[in-house]
């Protein structure tokens, strides 16, 4: 086993997913799947390679500090689910 | 043959001539639209309105002299391109509400080439499929054969252009999602070099290999959509600032003397035979075209899948961290406090099989895991590309199939994820590399299927793919069908 359902229900709560009964039984059976063929990567020895995050060569991409126009806030406030006073409106955080 | 079968080239000719309008061509889309979308469901969004008043003011252009690189041609976006105003769901519930307060960049120089915007069309949800099934708006049909997937995930982009719901479309591409539903679709389809295009206002899957690229019914056609979307942009720090060649200047030109690199691990037991067969009438007409053929070796490709299917879910994992339901979106109003709702929101908002790989994802992100997973699969990415590099060194391109098997059946591989993953073995490692690749239809099966060769080339080489793709083209004047619908 590569990983259980206690682990999905863990790496679920990372990605702030939930699942029922069956769904998990349906993920982890399928998950295992998956990371087993995953398994064939160990057959490479990769010692001292360089890992490769990006196929370009750019490093960091400066431009000039200059304010233009942007959206705004009504544009940006349009597609808030609940919206107050120019702001995002969401469930208690905290009791 | 109706006006919504033909080239851009063709009619850019047509309206340059005074033969026709841009309404006429656009009409001729919307009656083709209304026979056939019942069948194939190539759209999520039409937009007939604002495209006949956009036509129109082409034609008054046109009229006075106006000429622009694609002015009054009807062009299909793919649903994860933001168009301001017009509502961008990326094929997914989360998004079935959303309307961007911007464009994209290629959508801005889309319009500003003169583009007319039929539709958005279906996709995957969040472009992570290959068979267009994974839409939370319903599966796209194969206009070949409608039991059978166009692949995916730019599936509508591809079947729009197949069927003459519109002239040319957009789609974009992580592991295969231009160059897969080009092939099944028998239409040509390109991804360019990782940072030729902007991906500004492009809905981010996997942002390391995410590139959107055109679906064309000829190389010129390619051509002319490369030369309007690609270039350096200021607001996406990942566009690369190098000039853009005039890419027509490829087309018809002689390839005489080049070298075609044939990789020996792309022609594998398990590949069909009509496909394996085909692409080798590909390399015979290449040898009558002058060019030599030299087998080549990519080590590293049986761990293609592997590495892609680890590093895309981590990417989207991350990636698709920001749809909590606070901003924009849809939201689930049974959340008891702030993180139920997140769970409620996120977990009734995506599909399966996005779920599944934000799993796999944030699995191999996750503490004690990441050396093993992420780590590793981006180190054998190096080697990946390395393979690459060494292949170029001798050859100006390389040829392989576009996928191992012609279209196969909706629903054959929902239940498999893996062998899912799996259709997309000769796609996945360019998108590693970065390196751009191009299906061209290359003949049929005996059942009447379409069938793609991929053509390859080393970083912001696209005008070599498209100079030996147009002179295959050209040669092997492969029988013009279409799909009896």
């Amino acid at each position: 086993m590569k990983i259980t359902k206690d682990q999905v229900e863990y790496v679920a709560h990372l990605a702030r997913l939930e699942f029922d009964e069956s769904e998990k039984e349906k993920f982890t059976s399928q998950l295992n799947d998956i990371l087993m063929y995953m398994d064939i990567l160990n057959r490479l020895d990769t010692a001292g390679v360089e890992p490769m995050s990006h196929a370009t060569q750019l490093a960091n991409a400066f431009r000039e500090d200059r304010v233009l126009p942007s959206i705004g806030v009504e544009e940006a406030m349009k597609n808030a689910p609940d919206e107050a006073r120019e702001s995002f409106r969401v469930p208690k955080v905290i009791e | 043959m109706e006006l919504c079968e033909r080239t851009i080239h063709e009619l850019l000719d047509m309206l340059d001539a005074g033969e026709t309008t841009s309404t006429e061509i656009t009409q001729s889309v919307f009656r083709r639209i209304d026979a056939v979308e019942g069948r194939i469901h190539s759209y999520i969004t039409v937009l007939r309105e604002s495209a006949l008043e956009s036509a129109a003011e082409r034609d008054r252009e046109i009229r006075q002299g106006v000429r622009k690189p694609l002015g009054g041609i009807p062009i299909a976006l793919k649903d994860i391109l933001c168009t301001k105003g017009i509502r961008t769901t990326c094929g997914s519930r989360i998004l079935e509400n959303f309307i961007p307060p911007y464009d994209a960049t290629v959508v801005t120089k889309l319009q500003d080439a003169g583009a007319v915007f039929v539709g958005k069309t279906n996709m995957d949800e969040f472009a992570m499929g290959s068979s267009t099934e994974t839409s939370y708006f319903g599966v796209t049909r194969n206009p070949w054969d409608l039991e059978r997937t166009p692949g995916g995930s730019s599936g509508g982009s591809a079947t729009a252009v197949a069927a003459g719901q519109c002239i040319a479309s957009i789609g974009s591409d992580t592991g295969g999602s231009i160059r897969q539903p080009a092939s099944l679709c028998g239409v040509v389809g390109m991804k360019p070099t990782y940072g030729r295009v902007s991906r500004f206002g492009l809905i981010a899957f996997a942002s390391s290999l995410d590139q959107i690229g055109p679906f064309t019914r000829d190389v010129a056609d390619c051509a002319l959509m490369m030369n309007v979307i690609a270039g350096h942009d200021r607001r996406e720090s990942t566009s690369v600032p190098r000039e853009v060649p005039d890419y027509r200047e490829f087309i018809g030109k002689d390839v005489r003397g080049w070298t075609v690199g044939i990789p020996k691990e792309y022609f594998i037991e398990g590949i069909d035979p009509e496909t394996s067969s085909a692409v080798g009438e590909v390399i015979r007409t290449l040898e009558d075209l002058g060019m030599k053929t030299k087998e080549v070796s990519l080590p590293h490709t049986d761990y293609c899948v592997a590495v892609y299917y680890i590093i895309a879910p981590a990417e989207a994992s991350s990636n698709l961290a920001r749809y909590d339901g606070v901003r924009y979106g849809y939201r689930s109003g049974e959340g008891r406090d702030l993180l139920d709702m997140y769970k409620k929101t996120r977990s009734a908002g995506f599909g399966a099989e996005v779920k599944r790989r934000i799993m796999i994802g944030t699995y191999a992100l996750s503490s004690g895991y990441y050396d093993a997973y992420y780590k590793k699969a981006s180190q054998v990415r190096a080697l990946l590309k390395r393979d690459f590099d060494e292949a170029f060194r001798e050859c100006d391109v390389l040829l392989t199939p576009t996928t191992p098997t012609p279209a196969f059946r909706l629903g054959e591989k929902m239940d498999d994820p893996l062998q899912m993953y799996l259709s997309d073995i000769f796609t996945l490692s360019v998108n590693l590399a970065g390196i751009p690749g191009i299906s061209i239809p290359c003949g049929f099966t005996g059942s009447g299927l379409p069938i793609g060769a991929q053509f390859l080339a080393g970083h912001f080489d696209e005008g070599k793919i498209l100079q030996v793709a147009s002179a295959y083209e050209k040669h092997a004047n492969l029988e013009k069908r279409r799909p009896a619908l």
